[in-house]
């Protein structure tokens, strides 16, 4: 038995390197550029709370749709793992002229690419595309800008073609940047813009923290959105481990059964 | 057909034996094949961890075979983003069977690389399994084709860009590359054309070399019987009986056994299924999930994790046509390893120190080479996959001469084995 224990260490080494390096090459991801706020922007995405869910639906469907589709999700999927009942449904979310059965789509034309210089993306895959922290920091960080045609930015997505649809909720805001010196090459200093923090020169409808839970939602439904068997894959997947394990140990038993022959 | 009885033969079954089991074994060699090959196959007693491997990757293979012709049903070549997400959402257990497939690839080359890994520790390719070694590495490369292919059935952006750098590479031989890439797309660029072929191949023509290759390794195993922990031929040792004394039948002793491995085995794959089936974008990548654009390049483009090591290779070598060379080089070592060990002993139990360290030199440089595969190209990391790289080729190209320098330890009669 002696060699089996080194074995399973050396296997457990190498799945915990494996974690390590995926971690790593999350951490990567991030900016400096966003020094220490880059760590107050998360999602903290949980499809097991149902009501932020519902709510998120709710606000995908007043803010969201009328530019975004979730094609490859159909409303009465969607009323199913929300709970939300068939008649609320078709009150309440469903557009008119559209059926349970249909795919959500957005009324949205082809001639949205020329009004935004681009077809607005279909959502149904988003956060599993750009992860769920990353559309938390998206929705949070637009900026006025008037260089922009549509007088908006975005810190995680600069040039973005999107309007900040969000602003009658959030206000508005301006991104404050001080100026540092970096090392470059040959021992040059350059000057490098760097975000500070918002500046709120108008109010919207929210407060930040009402904006912040909005956010939150709508970040936790576009997840659930991208995985919709999320939720039943972890409750199955208990029983099938639990299974498992019971299946291994007798293996096990068996096993150490049959070897007491050899000698 | 006619009214003629036969005289009811004699064959080398047991008289005892009648009814339909003797009517089947009489016109098909059940019994002869089961007492040939599981109970009466002997094997050394001394397996230790690292023979789980190869029942393991026989195991994915089925498993790989059942969830990709359900996959099939309902995959469409013309329509492969969509018809990936169809499943995943729409078909009954189709996340399921899509989950257990795409698990399934990365596992099988966990499952490789340590069965592989296992070989070079044990010399379990020298003399007499050289050709056993041979089609072992033919399985991988024909396993490689396949796991490339499948990764671009589903039309993600990364499946797009990758067959765009993979296929390239044909481009980089010298005189005919421009046509022979042309010819594998059957298009001007990657299209559709390109996607169906891949499909057929990855489904059909891929799958029956790699059973027919599979087949063939075992048929050479059992020609030449397993190697062990310590090197030893247990063929050389018979009993008064015949047997070999430090072997016991396959049947049940290996099979209980592996019976358990295959239980640890699947609760670490259902935990990655049912929790992680992405596994944090090394399994399944971010980038794959957003549909193929030519227009657009993803920002990073690299290979599933399990082909890093030889992408980092690639990229290493400043050169595009030398950095393919080499990436090539870099299998063909792999091949000739049978021929480049020189050791009068096999086992790394009895080798000297320097067989040591270059084993561990080459570990951690295929593991650091795996991980730089994954990184964006920068010179820190170009630097490190250099380093690696040097490592990776020294284990191979200075094997001749460190194998026969090093001093050996004795090898035992018999194979070192402690009872339970």
């Amino acid at each position: 038995m002696r060699t089996n224990r080194r074995g399973w260490a050396s296997m457990l080494l190498a799945a915990a390197l494996a974690v390590t390096m995926a971690g790593g090459a999350r951490a990567a991801e991030g900016g400096a550029t966003f020094g220490s706020h880059w760590k107050d922007w998360q999602a903290h995405a949980d499809v097991a709370d149902l009501a932020s869910l519902q709510r998120g639906a709710r606000d995908f469907v007043g803010y969201c749709l009328g530019c975004h589709s979730l094609r490859y999700e159909r409303w009465s999927r969607l009323g199913k793992d929300l709970k939300i009942p068939p008649a609320l449904l078709k009150q309440d979310l469903i557009p008119p002229g559209q059926n349970a059965r249909d795919y959500i789509m957005s009324p949205m034309t082809a001639d949205a690419a020329k009004w935004f210089g681009k077809q607005p993306p279909d959502l149904s895959l988003i956060a599993r595309y750009r992860g769920t922290n990353y559309l938390y920091r998206y929705l949070e960080t637009f900026y006025v800008d008037s260089g922009r045609p549509t007088g908006a930015n975005n810190l995680v997505y600069p040039s973005v073609a999107m309007p900040d649809v969000l602003s009658s909720l959030e206000g508005l805001k301006v991104a404050v940047y001080r100026t540092v010196e970096v090392p470059g090459p040959k021992g040059a200093m350059f000057k490098r813009r760097v975000f500070e923090h918002f500046r709120q020169i108008a109010p919207g409808s929210m407060t930040r923290q009402q904006f912040n839970q909005f956010v939150h939602d709508t970040v936790n439904f576009l997840d659930y959105v991208s995985d919709p068997p999320r939720l039943e894959r972890h409750r199955l997947g208990v029983w099938v481990v639990l299974f498992l394990i019971v299946f291994t140990t007798l293996a096990w038993l068996l096993y150490r059964e049959y070897w007491k022959d050899v000698r | 057909m006619s009214a003629e009885h036969p005289e009811p033969t004699r064959s080398s079954a047991p008289p005892a034996k009648r009814g339909l089991w003797a009517w089947i074994n009489e016109r098909l060699p059940v019994d002869s094949f089961i007492s040939h090959e599981l109970t009466g196959y002997f094997a050394p007693k001394n397996f230790n961890f690292w023979y789980f491997f190869g029942s393991l990757a026989m195991l994915v293979l089925v498993m790989q075979i059942g969830t990709g012709i359900f996959l099939t049903m309902y995959y469409k070549p013309g329509a492969a983003f969509s018809s990936v997400q169809f499943i995943m959402r729409e078909v009954p257990w189709g996340w399921l069977i899509r989950y257990m497939h795409s698990t399934g690839a990365s596992f099988f080359f966990i499952v490789v690389y340590l069965h592989m890994f296992r070989g070079l520790l044990y010399g379990s390719y020298r003399q007499p399994r050289e050709l056993l070694w041979l089609i072992g590495m033919l399985v991988y490369l024909a396993l490689m084709a396949e796991a490339f292919m499948g990764y671009v059935l589903p039309w993600g952006n990364m499946s797009f860009w990758g067959a765009q750098v993979i296929i390239n590479l044909f481009g980089t031989i010298p005189g005919i590359g421009p046509a022979l890439t042309q010819w594998i797309r059957g298009d001007y660029g990657i299209s559709g054309a390109t996607l169906n072929r891949l499909f057929a191949l990855h489904v059909a023509a891929v799958p029956i070399v790699l059973l027919l290759l599979v087949v063939l390794h075992l048929v050479a195993l059992h020609q030449v019987g397993s190697n062990n922990p310590d090197g030893i031929e247990i063929r050389d040792r018979l009993g008064p009986d015949g047997k070999p004394l430090d072997g016991i039948p396959f049947h049940p002793y290996y099979t209980v056994k592996d019976i358990f491995g295959v239980g640890v085995f699947f609760i670490l794959f259902a935990l990655v299924v049912f929790f992680v089936p992405t596994f944090h974008g090394l399994f399944l990548e971010k980038a794959n999930f957003t549909p193929h654009n030519p227009l657009s390049t993803p920002a990073d483009i690299h290979p599933v994790w399990y082909f890093t090591p030889y992408y980092a290779i690639l990229r290493a070598v400043p050169n595009k046509s030398l950095g393919a060379l080499f990436l090539v080089l870099a299998l063909v070592s792999l091949i000739l390893v049978p021929w480049l060990d020189r050791s009068p002993v096999k086992s790394i139990r009895y080798k000297g120190w320097m067989s040591r360290v270059a084993l561990a030199v080459f570990v951690v440089s295929f593991v650091g080479l795996g991980y730089l595969g994954m990184q964006p190209v920068e010179p820190i990391y170009v630097i490190l996959a250099r380093v690696c790289a040097v490592g990776y080729f020294a284990f191979f190209w200075l094997m001749p001469f460190y194998t026969r320098w090093e001093r050996v330890k004795p090898v035992p009669d018999r194979v070192v084995y402690h009872a339970h």
